[in-house]
């Protein structure tokens, strides 16, 4: 059977779209061709940066004949009719249709159409000009003389010639003819542009390969991609080196060569003053060349680096390597300087006194300087969240509430959470973004800050997802809960929260962060508590600059954020403090009147839901049975409201009171102190390590022997009640033992009284596994009352009492699972 | 095309050379060889043979060193790769002929830069001028590493799409040169390819410049003034497009004022480029500036393609 090789050859396509352009070429033209009734045994595309290639294996020559009828109008039918049968099948006369009988409508007419099969040539030239110009390229652009009339071919770059042959091994491959704004298909293809300049003439695949490759060209990325990290860990090796594989780097400059020559260069010893990942990224991002590190020298790197050339060149690189050698070297030495520039004091450090005094920093410290610098500059984190230094100002405090809950020591939670920012104004993250918090990390070392504060300016930022490292040390979590709570409940506030694919603030990440730190760290925490706090931070803050701004100039905010504020000025003056407090509340309302009222009641039970969402993301991929998940929840949140009532203080007489006091909580409402449950009256929903723990317990219940019967008792059990209430049988308030007849029930009793206050007492001390071990022994006079006794007793109060019994069954499990909720 | 030239004139000794050597390569391919804008500006695109005749059908086909100036990027000369006025080599040409990469990478032959020595590539770079509402697809073109081009298939100019395209070619010339050269430091740049005493280097020519222009840039330019003159420039850009907008009466709706508006949105550009180097405009009013350079230069776009030059028939 044919084959049939397609190539497009255009000017440089950019690296990062060549695997998926060729990949949607492959895909299009595929999925054509089997629409068009053709079939095919194999398709694999390849690309270089010039080039997008389709190899098409064991194509069908053509498609098959199609016939069928159309059956038209009455032989008798009016003349109109017959015309409109006639446009309709296609016909010129009624001579070319058929008669045919029926016995009941009579003779009839029929159109016989017979579409031939068409040959796979024709097909495949209609088809690749048709996908050519419809590709789905991210950016496109016109070019030439044909650009001066409208809707000229659009491609990435210059398409400037189609390679299209068709044919079987056994036969010389013919040329598929189309043409496309001026441009004719052929069989005619150019190699390296620089080693190979001439023509080359190709027949089919095969062929294609090998001249392509004597012209110096490697046609397969994944082979350009061999030969790059094969011949770069040689050269390392030789050299006594080892290659810092990238993975991402080796994809773009696979994308970028034609004929990979792998070379060595070098820069001063210098240089390797400045940290390796900053020299790295230098090297990586301007230059898209390797770092090598001396073999078995840990992390430290070498001044030897490795290049990929698109040459093999006439002095053997000697003066591509000294060339790029050049272009790093003036690289680095802008990175040297941003290094040690960020070691230094700032030239405006006599403005910074105010902002030193804010946040206690001692402006004889570089990061102190730079965080103070931060705060000056009013840079923005978020047109409606206020600035980069208010926003420290809100993790400090909410930090500084949460160093006891974790167990960390609160001078040091304070001092991390003040410097936990302040690389954002140092000349490196400038540079490269990514290296925020590994470079706070470092400059806080290098001014003698404590390990843990310095540990905390990088780990603060983590878990950045499922895989990512959850910090450990206290300090570490308590800012790093601080600052994903507060982006949490800042963006819950604004209304900014993700839907669907749509996530640009990464919430559904920094949920899962704090999830994963109070788990795996096994931190009991108060998520409601705690977000309402930070919350209240947010609100006073948004409602004392919102007030400034509108006093200042409305033309530098954009309309959004205007109406945001006025929509806050208008519900309350600005100038009149005790509307102004009201706003902020124990509740932290955002707008205190009106239909567009958005307290934290409103939306923190949405933002709870969100946390239990995540939550269950959570446990399922760690292998929890989603039932579980439900089940618990479902048991957790029906004895005590959610997330409202008693752990919220209501605010004092006439609300009016100055947010200083509220912001020191009594000692005992700390957010997450929860020594024992109902102390704090917080709901167990509300903390995550409890809920992770209950589907444990219950997964370990539901794996033993007594825990299924115990399961299939308690749902029996449910099944009756259920049933009677709907029959709106009596069912007895109480269980009254004077009214059992058999020992069954007396020993169902006895047992349900007993693993009560058992399961009960183990609740109360947060074991979980005990509660379930209590309810276990449940089993055995659960089974034998179902087996032994009729609870539907003639005698009314018997059946009453017997459905009660069974009504304890329910409460007791009910304690810890909402066994109905759970499959099988 | 093969010149004989002495040694001094050579791009390798000579940045006067390379110029030259442009010129030449460029003239015998069929450019005008124009000279450069006798305006403050900060790209050779904004030079009207850039921006204004890259619109419209005509062809049009020219290249001219632009004199560039970037306030902000002023070092007071301590800097040995950044200026805060520099050389553009600006090639133009509409429509793009089929065969650009090649005229260009003949362009390098021509001063000296061998393909199977070192190594050539073009590297995606979508070029974009926010002021000028202009954007192209196209490459940042490397040897051995080094950008040492730009190279651009405009796509849109004045906010105005190109029909047809036109390719635009921009060369840094103290880099190539550099590069040419084997120089690491700009100011040491051999300008008129002389030795000895004879020897004229680009820092004897621009170094005192520098220093003098970087305190004028950051320190003493007249902020209040300049603000001023932003307004005037814009003002009377306007007026200027309007006085020569065509009437009703005409028999032929020719704008007759193009010219000399589109000098006052250039003004306007550079005013804008000198207040941001002075830090006096914040990071929201930027973009404003922006928008305001942007909606002149889309007019002065505009009001060209009901010109000769802009392709208006003649009656």
């Amino acid at each position: 059977m044919p084959d049939l090789l397609l190539e497009l050859r255009s000017e440089e396509i950019p690296a990062r779209m060549q695997r998926k352009a060729a990949g949607d070429l492959r895909k299009m033209l595929t999925d054509g061709l089997v629409e068009a009734g053709l079939t095919y045994e194999a398709a694999r595309e390849y690309w270089t940066p010039r080039r997008l290639a389709l190899d098409i294996r064991g194509l069908t020559a053509r498609s098959k004949d199609i016939r069928e009828e159309i059956k038209g109008p009455s032989t008798t039918a009016p003349e109109q009719a017959v015309q409109g049968f006639l446009r309709k099948a296609g016909l010129s006369s009624i001579a070319e249709a058929h008669v045919h009988s029926d016995p009941k409508k009579g003779d009839f007419y029929v159109a016989h159409i017979s579409k031939p099969g068409r040959a796979a040539e024709d097909i495949i030239a209609e088809l690749v000009p048709g996908i050519i110009k419809s590709f789905p390229w991210p950016k496109s652009m016109r070019w030439g003389p044909a650009s001066a009339k409208p809707g000229s071919l659009r491609w990435v770059r210059p398409l400037q010639s189609i390679v299209c042959t068709f044919g079987p091994e056994t036969e010389e491959p013919v040329v598929v003819d189309f043409e496309i704004d001026g441009i004719r298909s052929g069989n005619v293809t150019f190699g390296h542009r620089f080693h190979a300049p001439g023509a080359i003439t190709v027949r089919r695949f095969d062929d294609y390969v090998s001249k392509l490759e004597a012209a110096r060209v490697v046609l397969d990325a994944d082979r350009r991609k061999e030969i790059i990290l094969a011949d770069a860990r040689n050269i390392a090796f030789a050299n006594g080196l080892d290659l810092v594989e990238d993975e991402g780097l080796l994809e773009e400059v696979s994308g970028l060569v034609e004929w990979p020559v792998v070379l060595m260069g070098e820069f001063e010893r210098d240089f390797l003053t400045i940290p390796g990942e900053v020299i790295r990224l230098t090297i990586r991002a301007n230059q898209k060349c390797f770092v090598t590190r001396p073999q078995s020298a840990g992390e430290d790197l070498s001044n030897r680096f490795i290049l990929i050339a698109n040459i093999e060149a006439k002095d053997g690189g000697r003066e591509i390597a000294r060339g790029n050698g050049k272009v790093v070297r003036a690289r680095l030495s802008d990175a040297l300087y941003f290094w040690k520039t960020d070691q230094g004091d700032l030239p405006d450090l006599d403005q910074l006194a105010g902002s030193a005094e804010k946040f206690g920093l001692d402006l004889k410290k570089p990061l102190d300087q730079r965080m103070a610098r931060l705060d000056h500059l009013n840079v923005t984190f978020h047109a409606k969240l206020g600035t980069q230094g208010q926003r420290v100002e809100r993790i400090k405090r909410l930090a500084g509430e949460l160093a006891p809950v974790v167990g960390a020591d609160s001078a040091l939670v304070a001092r991390a959470a003040v410097l936990a920012k302040a690389d954002l104004q140092t000349e490196v993250v400038g540079e490269f973004p990514e290296l925020q918090g590994a470079m706070g990390r470092k400059y806080a070392l290098l001014q003698g800050e404590d390990a843990s504060v310095a540990a905390a300016a990088e780990e603060h930022y983590k878990p950045q997802g499922p895989s990512d490292r959850v910090p450990t040390d206290p300090v570490s979590v308590a800012v790093a809960l601080a600052d994903k709570l507060d982006t949490l409940t800042g963006f819950w506030a604004i209304d900014e929260k993700p839907t669907g694919s749509k996530d640009p603030f990464a919430l559904r990440r920094a949920a899962l962060g704090v999830i994963r730190i109070l788990v795996e760290n096994n931190v009991r925490a108060s998520i409601a508590q705690a977000a309402q706090r930070a919350n209240r931070y947010a609100s006073e803050q948004l409602f004392h600059s919102g007030a400034a701004m509108l006093e200042g100039d409305m033309d530098t905010v954009d309309g959004e954020t205007e109406y945001f504020l006025y929509s806050l000025r208008d519900q309350h003056s600005p100038n009149d403090e005790e509307t102004a407090i009201q706003i902020i509340d124990e509740d932290g309302c955002f707008l205190p009147n009106g239909s567009e009222r958005r307290g934290f009641r409103e939306y923190g039970s949405d933002l709870l839901a969100f946390f239990h969402d995540r939550l269950k993301v959570y446990l399922r991929e760690s292998g929890a049975r989603h039932d579980l998940i439900d089940a618990v929840l479902s048991a957790g949140s029906r004895p005590i409201s959610p997330l409202v009532g008693e752990m919220s203080a209501k605010p004092t007489e006439g609300g009016a009171v100055p947010p200083a006091s509220h912001s020191v909580a009594p000692p005992s409402a700390l957010p997450g102190i929860s020594p024992t449950r109902g102390e704090i009256g917080q709901s167990p929903n509300d903390d995550l390590l409890q809920i992770v723990r209950r589907v444990e317990a219950l997964g370990s219940l539901l794996d033993t022997e007594d825990g299924k019967n115990l399961l299939a008792g308690t749902k029996r059990a449910a099944n009756i009640l259920a049933a009677e209430e709907k029959k709106k049988t009596l069912v007895a308030e109480t269980v009254e033992p004077a009214l059992f007849r058999e020992d069954a029930e007396k020993m169902l009793y006895a047992a349900v009284n007993h693993a009560e206050k058992e399961a009960g007492q183990a609740i109360k001390n947060e074991d979980f596994s005990a509660a379930m071990l209590a309810l276990s022994v449940l089993r055995e006079p659960v089974d034998s009352f179902f087996e032994g006794v009729l609870v539907n007793d003639e005698d009314q109060a018997v059946r009453a009492n017997r459905l009660a019994l069974l009504a304890r069954i329910r409460a007791a499990t009910d304690q810890v699972a909402d066994f109905s909720k759970i499959v099988g | 095309m093969t010149i004989e030239i002495p040694a001094h004139m050579h791009p390798s000794r000579s940045f006067q050379g390379l110029i030259l050597t442009l010129h030449n390569y460029w003239a015998d391919y069929g450019c005008l060889i124009l000279q450069p804008y006798d305006m403050e500006v900060g790209a050779g695109t904004f030079h009207p043979a850039t921006t204004l005749r890259a619109l419209g059908p005509l062809r049009w086909n020219a290249a001219y060193v632009q004199p560039s100036r970037r306030p902000k990027d002023g070092r007071y000369g301590e800097n040995p790769n950044r200026l805060q006025h520099y050389y553009q080599y600006q090639v133009i040409l509409k429509p793009n002929p089929p065969n650009l990469q090649e005229l260009y990478l003949g362009s390098l032959e021509a001063i000296g830069v061998d393909p199977l020595l070192h190594d050539i590539r073009f590297v995606e770079d979508d070029w974009e001028s926010p002021t000028l509402g202009a954007w192209g697809l196209g490459w940042e073109c490397w040897c051995d590493g080094m950008e040492v081009s730009q190279f651009t298939y405009f796509q849109q100019v004045c906010g105005i799409e190109c029909a047809p395209v036109a390719g635009e070619l921009t060369y840094g010339l103290e880099r190539l040169a550099m590069y040419v050269q084997g120089v690491d430091n700009v100011y040491d740049l051999n300008f008129n390819g002389r030795e000895g005493a004879e020897k004229v280097t680009y820092g004897d020519v621009f170094l005192q410049a520098e220093q003098e222009y970087s305190r004028h840039n950051f320190e003493f330019a007249n902020t209040s003034m300049l603000l001023r003159h932003f307004e005037d420039a814009e003002a009377e850009c306007k007026a200027l497009l309007d006085a020569g907008t065509p009437k009703p009466s005409d028999n032929l709706a020719m704008h007759r004022m193009v010219f000399p508006a589109y000098d006052q949105c250039i003004k306007a550009s550079h005013v804008f480029n000198l207040l941001d180097a002075r830090g006096v405009i914040s990071v929201t009013e930027r973009q404003s500036y922006i928008l305001r350079v942007r909606n002149l230069a889309k007019a002065c776009g505009e009001a060209f393609l009901k010109t000769r030059a802009g392709g208006l028939a003649a009656a």
